[in-house]
């Protein structure tokens, strides 16, 4: 078995496949942590503290962290979802010790005043760079209408007024309340030796905190139904995202939930490919699944000509009708089934896939899925599972919303 | 039929073949994988377009899927998707692009299905008209996008016609074309001889060949050659619109993939740009806070190359912005260190072997090389290149190519003063 999992005294939890015919190591510290912990007043902080954490420690300036990562070659870098803050790196094999060393130092940061207010421009920058980007504007406005008072629904970036009035201090109180060694998972995948990997992180992690850091509201929720517009001036697309709740992260259900998402919107060969795509009436449309812990959801969306809009979009509301009524055909599953199949191997072939699925499967479900038993489980979806998974999360009744020069849909 | 002699490239698992009509084949064994993926290159990009027809090998692209051999769009479709082939089609200055991966043991199921694709395409003259209204709405999309925009409208101002073109054609070219220039495309260029597959994954090279020369061994030659390009006079400018964010992006020569300075190219670009501890983030983003996306890459149609930068960053801030990246643009001939060159190396040298783990990357890899150099560099003679570098090379590099004339594109509410 090439799997082996390590918990520091402190509840730092520690996960590693080894692969010996890999060239490359991938690692990741995960903080189960995002814009969904955040309270209003600290909207965006975490992304926030995602970028200050790369900006050093007592004993790494912001520079020094930089180039300790690029003398190595390291492909490094961060990101930070609703519930998931993760810093990672790949590495040649022999550069693991270096990598690691830099990312448990950094995951301990110094958040000084001065780096503060320069990192607070550069997030001002990329609130106002994705303002000019329609489609992601219509996702977060989208995610807020559907998710109502659910922190789910609070964005990422958190808004200019929010991230304008957030103080260090408040960072480190997040910070503090958050990336507790508990509430941290360590991942690793590739060519590297275990038992020296878990003796570094003994040293490097075991000084860190220890507490509780409970998550709140973990509800499912149907979302907040009806059909509503945001108009935006100076864009040419509408944008149009139809929301419905799917199951959550830690659900067996998820498989389903994936294989029919892929059989109703997939890039070639879907139900949307063909109704909308393949006739030209729309730019794109596509089917997804975001499942978070305790609440998921599926979203259908396209983005087309406004003067197409309301056509498509009763196309699409009878593509979701005539799926929750009747499921899909054999034909369909199959093609799906076949579909995930070589995506999931071939996602695996790389160190970083590994390091990011056992990641996944630890911290949802505490348990660990080689490739094969990923397989099965979605060779286990079947007419009657995709009928259960309908039952339990109708597409039918979806949230939808229009982002676009429309003033209605 | 004659066969050209079979050629092992280096003391590797790359295998090299190019069949009588001129196709040539490429593959690459990988240890340890369970999947397969293929690259085919056929030389109809959009610099084969006629004058008034800017957009035609896009919307031949998405046709040529559309029914092949004796499967209609829809069943061809649905036997790729059972084979499990994840594939994208996609058109360049040169070629259309059809890439597949999938699980190796269907590749020998997936090959007739492409020789279909290559040889007996429908190009359903039904489903022109939809085409062109999925292209007329991607083109509308752009205006939605100002990063990927304020690039094209770079590149078609520095590059020489009729490398500057782009995919997405323009409304009147889209709309004008018929049937018959999408035939006439595939007749004239879609030919044996300019096309390349290859294959990287748990491959067998002798069955491979054998189902290649099946299938494609009779594939008729006879491709036109590539048409060359104008006179050289790239233009700045400034483009309005009411944006949050100003768009800049500015341009100056490189060399090419065939040229002896290369590397060292590769090597000034990262300096400026290759790690986040290089000059551009370093100056641009860390210090000064201007942005959050400030980048610098190297870039080619062919035998023509850039240096092309940028950055997007609120209005009141884009005219510093620009100082600055010119500024550091300007300062690359005074020199490199030798620290930042190990940093650039160590991160080519990285990129390289992680390659080796991707299927897909190799067999891309492997297609371009072929295109652009008439062969397969050995990922020794790569890493070679990469630890030879020296400080001189690269400073002396910097030096023949200046940043002197910057040509500089800008995107949003207010024109900026290109610095001299």
């Amino acid at each position: 078995m090439p799997f082996h999992t390590h918990r520091l005294p402190n509840g730092l939890q520690v996960v590693g496949e080894v692969l010996p015919s890999a060239r490359s190591v991938s690692v990741g510290f995960f903080v189960r942590t995002g814009s969904r912990d955040e309270t209003p007043p600290e909207a965006g902080v975490s992304h926030f503290l995602e970028h200050m954490v790369f900006k050093g420690t007592p004993t790494r300036t912001a520079l020094d962290v930089n180039l300790h990562f690029d003398r190595i070659g390291a492909n490094y870098n961060a990101y930070t979802s609703e519930e998931v803050t993760c810093y990672y790196a790949a590495v040649l094999p022999e550069y693991l010790p270096q990598a690691t060393d830099i990312l448990a130092d950094i995951l301990r940061p110094s958040l000084r005043d001065d780096d503060f207010a320069t990192e607070k421009q550069v997030i001002l920058e990329e609130i106002k760079m994705y303002e000019d980007s329609p489609g992601s504007e219509a996702w977060d406005k989208g995610r807020r209408l559907y998710y109502g008072g659910h922190p789910l629904g609070n964005t990422i970036l958190g808004s200019t007024a929010s991230v304008t009035a957030l103080t260090p201090q408040a960072m480190r109180a997040y910070f503090d309340r958050r990336y507790v060694a508990p509430n941290l998972l360590v991942s690793v995948a590739g060519n590297f030796d275990w038992p020296a990997f878990c003796a570094m992180l003994d040293q490097k992690c075991g000084q860190w905190t220890t507490a509780d850091a409970p998550r709140g509201h973990l509800t499912e929720t149907a979302g907040a139904g009806g059909t509503h517009s945001h108009t935006k001036d100076a864009t040419t697309q509408e944008h149009v995202l139809l929301f419905s709740p799917g199951p959550p992260a830690e659900s067996p259900l998820r498989y389903v939930a994936a294989t029919l998402a892929v059989a109703l919107g997939d890039d070639s060969g879907s139900r949307l490919h063909w109704e909308l795509v393949d006739p030209g009436h729309v730019e794109s449309a596509s089917c997804g699944t975001d499942q978070n812990q305790a609440s998921g959801v599926t979203v259908t969306s396209f983005s087309c000509d406004p003067a197409m809009a309301a056509e498509n979009l009763a196309t699409a509301r009878t593509l979701l009708a005539d799926v929750q009524r009747d499921g899909l055909t054999a034909e369909e599953l199959t093609q799906a089934k076949n579909k995930i199949a070589s995506r999931v191997v071939r996602a695996s072939e790389r160190p970083g896939g590994r390091m990011r699925a056992i990641a996944a499967s630890w911290m949802y479900l505490a348990e660990y899925s080689d490739v094969d038993a990923e397989l099965a489980r979605f060779d286990a979806v079947s007419l009657g599972t995709i009928r259960e998974c309908l039952d339990r999360y109708p597409l039918d009744q979806p949230t939808t919303f229009g982002y676009g020069p429309l003033a209605t849909l | 039929m004659t066969h050209r002699k079979d050629a092992r490239v280096a003391a590797s698992t790359q295998y090299q073949h190019t069949l009588s009509n001129g196709l040539t084949l490429l593959a690459e064994r990988m240890d340890h994988v369970r999947s397969a993926s293929m690259y085919v290159l056929v030389p109809a990009g959009y610099t084969h377009e006629p004058a008034d027809r800017p957009g035609l090998a896009g919307l031949f692209t998405e046709l040529l899927t559309r029914g092949a051999g004796d499967r209609d769009s829809r069943a061809l479709s649905l036997a790729l998707d059972n084979l499990g082939c994840d594939r994208s089609e996609s058109v360049g200055p040169f070629n259309v692009i059809l890439s597949a991966g999938t699980l190796a043991r269907n590749l020998s199921a997936v090959l007739p299905l492409y020789a279909d694709i290559l040889r007996r395409p429908h190009l359903p003259v039904d489903e022109l008209e939809p085409c062109q209204e999925l292209a007329l709405q991607d083109l509308l999309g752009l205006e939605d996008s100002p990063q990927e925009r304020v690039m094209l409208e770079l590149k078609a101002r520095y590059y020489p016609a009729p490398y500057g073109r782009n995919r997405y054609g323009t409304a009147d070219g889209l709309t004008a074309v018929t049937p018959a220039d999408v035939r006439g495309l595939y007749q004239r260029r879609v030919r044996a001889n300019g096309a390349i597959l290859s294959v990287a994954g748990a491959v067998n090279w002798p069955r491979l060949k054998a189902q290649v020369e099946e299938l494609l061994g009779d594939w008729e030659g006879g491709a036109d050659p590539a048409p060359r390009p104008g006179s050289f006079a790239p233009t700045s400018t400034h483009l309005h619109k009411d944006t949050q964010q100003t768009q800049v992006s500015l341009a100056f020569p490189s060399v090419p993939l065939t040229h002896p300075d290369y590397y060292a190219a590769r090597g000034a670009v990262g300096v400026l740009s290759g790690g986040m501890s290089a000059r551009l983030f370093t100056e641009v983003r860390e210090k000064r806070g201007l942005c959050y996306s400030v980048y610098a890459s190297h870039d080619s149609v062919k035998d023509v190359a850039a240096v092309v930068g940028y950055a997007g960053t609120r209005a009141d801030r884009a005219q510093e912005t620009l100082d600055v990246m010119a500024a550091e643009f300007r300062k690359l001939p005074a020199g490199v260190s030798g620290d930042e060159l190990d940093r650039v190396k160590a991160a080519l040298k990285t990129t390289l072997v992680m390659q080796q783990e991707s299927t897909a990357a190799r067999a891309g890899s492997m297609a371009g090389d072929w295109f652009h150099l008439g062969r397969v560099r050995p990922v020794e003679e790569v890493r070679a290149a990469v630890d030879g570098l020296t400080v001189d090379a690269v400073s002396d590099h910097a030096r023949r190519f200046p940043a002197d004339k910057l040509t500089v594109v800008t995107l949003g509410p207010d024109p900026l003063t290109v610095p001299d």
